[in-house]
């Protein structure tokens, strides 16, 4: 996913990495030190906490914690990736994408994501995607990083 | 963290709250302030809803804190003051509540010298009420951002000793603190002259100096209180000038200290009565930070008590992610 993103950009040269909380900030943080291997250019990276543009409130009620949100500077002109760990309604893409542009204009914003797992309610696709597994409402993908979890793995539970 | 408490409907006072309800607006108050370093320091967290600052009394910092809050969180506001408005036509606090009620609104942020009014309108309107300062009795969002700021500072509150400096006898700042400070573990002290004392507050476990130079001796943390003139009826201190030479907050006071004494003040200050302005604008004193603080606080228990009702909280722990 790394080399996809390196394509997807031309390079590193206005490359930000926007990991969504909590698993896209890790995974985020991963892809940006296989970056720096590579190509040995550090890229900067920021965390993004969506919880206060959720368009749900009203209905699951406040989420008693928020994540931390930090941007490395102004995003005008650049090409931010957001890195989530799994796509499915669409609805924290949509918020993510109101939430960034508060922090700027970017020139472009892609998406890359760990797991699709289908089920669309906006019209978002993932530019990047690890692998695509069709799931159905009654079911949860579970995803796991060593950072967090203690173990990397992905669990499709009924 | 947390995920089990909820705040309920209003927020009157810090008195009968949980510390695990205290903890989860602390907690939740981290994240907002960052929204106010940023570029564009707005969320849409409640877009939509309708908040009315209905202040009895005169106010500045906290009415702009709460409207700067209420503003940065994307709500639509309207201030309404007792003069100007139909209250000083004679209308009760109740019916002026229900007639902006009438109009379709979420929550109300009132100020009134009575204590006891929030709690009052609460159990009388279904908005959410939010008390910023009733009569002598509770000032919660000032309490909670003292908290926050003394938490940052020491990056803990259980076990810290904090004296509360000067009038506590007139203080909701005093009262608010004190229940808060003491559920969330801190030891607890006050200081000042018998007459501006309440009586029997010892009994509540707390310490009582008599001296100024006995509670710098004992304290990491000062809070010290404004002078209430405009509350005091008759002869409680002889002189403000007395009063500035035998309880004043000096830098030669705050020397004899063993350790460096966290300096607060709620504001407005009285500066050379009871709090020197070396010791205002000095290197230990966090005031400003308790200002910066108050709007991420109150950010918090506006977002909580938006969303807080009991229904909500249920259907999100039935997993709606």
């Amino acid at each position: 996913m790394a080399v996809e993103i390196l394509e997807l950009a031309h390079g590193t040269d206005d490359l930000v990495l926007i990991g969504i909380q909590r698993r896209g900030v890790e995974l985020a943080e991963r892809i940006a030190k296989l970056i720096e291997k590579d190509e040995g250019t550090e890229v900067p990276r920021g965390a993004l906490d969506i919880t206060l543009y959720r368009d749900d409130l009203e209905t699951v009620g406040p989420k008693p914690v928020i994540g931390e949100t930090h941007i490395p500077g102004d995003l005008t002109d650049k090409h931010a990736v957001i890195v989530d760990d799994v796509l499915y309604t669409g609805r924290t893409v949509r918020a993510a994408l109101d939430e960034l542009a508060d922090f700027g204009r970017p020139k472009r914003i892609s998406l890359c994501v760990l797991v699709d797992r289908g089920g669309r309610e906006l019209p978002i696709q993932a530019d990047i995607v690890g692998k695509s597994v069709k799931t159905g409402p009654d079911e949860r993908v579970d995803v796991q990083v060593e950072e967090l979890d203690g173990r990397d793995q992905v669990d499709v539970i009924r | 963290m947390n995920a089990s408490a909820t705040l309920g409907k209003d927020l009157t006072g810090l008195e009968h709250m949980t510390p695990e309800q205290i903890r989860l607006i602390l907690d939740t108050a981290e994240p907002f302030k960052e929204v106010s370093e940023r570029p564009i320091k707005k969320v849409p967290a409640l877009r939509g809803k309708t908040i009315v600052n209905l202040f009895f009394e005169a106010s500045t910092r906290t009415r702009i804190s709460f409207e700067f809050a209420e503003k940065r969180l994307s709500a639509d506001t309207v201030n309404v003051a007792a003069t100007g408005s139909s209250v000083s036509k004679g209308e009760t606090l109740v019916d002026t509540a229900r007639n902006l009620e009438a109009m379709r609104i979420d929550m109300v942020v009132i100020r009134h010298p009575s204590s006891g009014a929030a709690e009052f309108l609460g159990n009388r309107i279904a908005s959410n009420v939010i008390n910023a300062g009733d009569g002598k009795h509770e000032h919660p969002t000032q309490a909670l951002l003292d908290l926050l700021t003394i938490r940052d500072k020491h990056g803990k509150i259980e076990g810290l000793k904090v004296c509360l400096v000067g009038d506590v006898l007139h203080s909701r700042v005093a009262r608010s603190n004190l229940w808060g400070l003491t559920k969330l573990g801190a030891e607890v002290a006050v200081c000042g002259p018998w007459t501006l004392l309440p009586r029997g507050i010892a009994d509540l476990g707390v310490k009582v100096f008599g001296r100024i130079e006995e509670a710098i001796e004992w304290a990491d943390v000062l809070n010290v209180l404004r002078l209430q003139l405009e509350r005091m009826e008759k002869g409680f201190i002889p002189s403000v000038r007395e009063y500035y030479r035998v309880f004043g907050v000096t830098p030669e006071r705050l020397e004899r200290s063993p350790r460096p004494i966290t300096i607060m003040h709620p504001g407005p200050m009285n500066r050379g009565v009871e709090i020197d302005s070396r010791v205002a604008d000095g290197p230990h004193s966090v005031i400003l930070d308790q200002v910066t603080n108050g709007v991420a606080v109150r950010m918090a228990v506006l977002y909580l008590l938006a969303g807080g009702r009991a229904e909500l909280a249920d259907a999100a722990k039935r997993g709606a992610e």
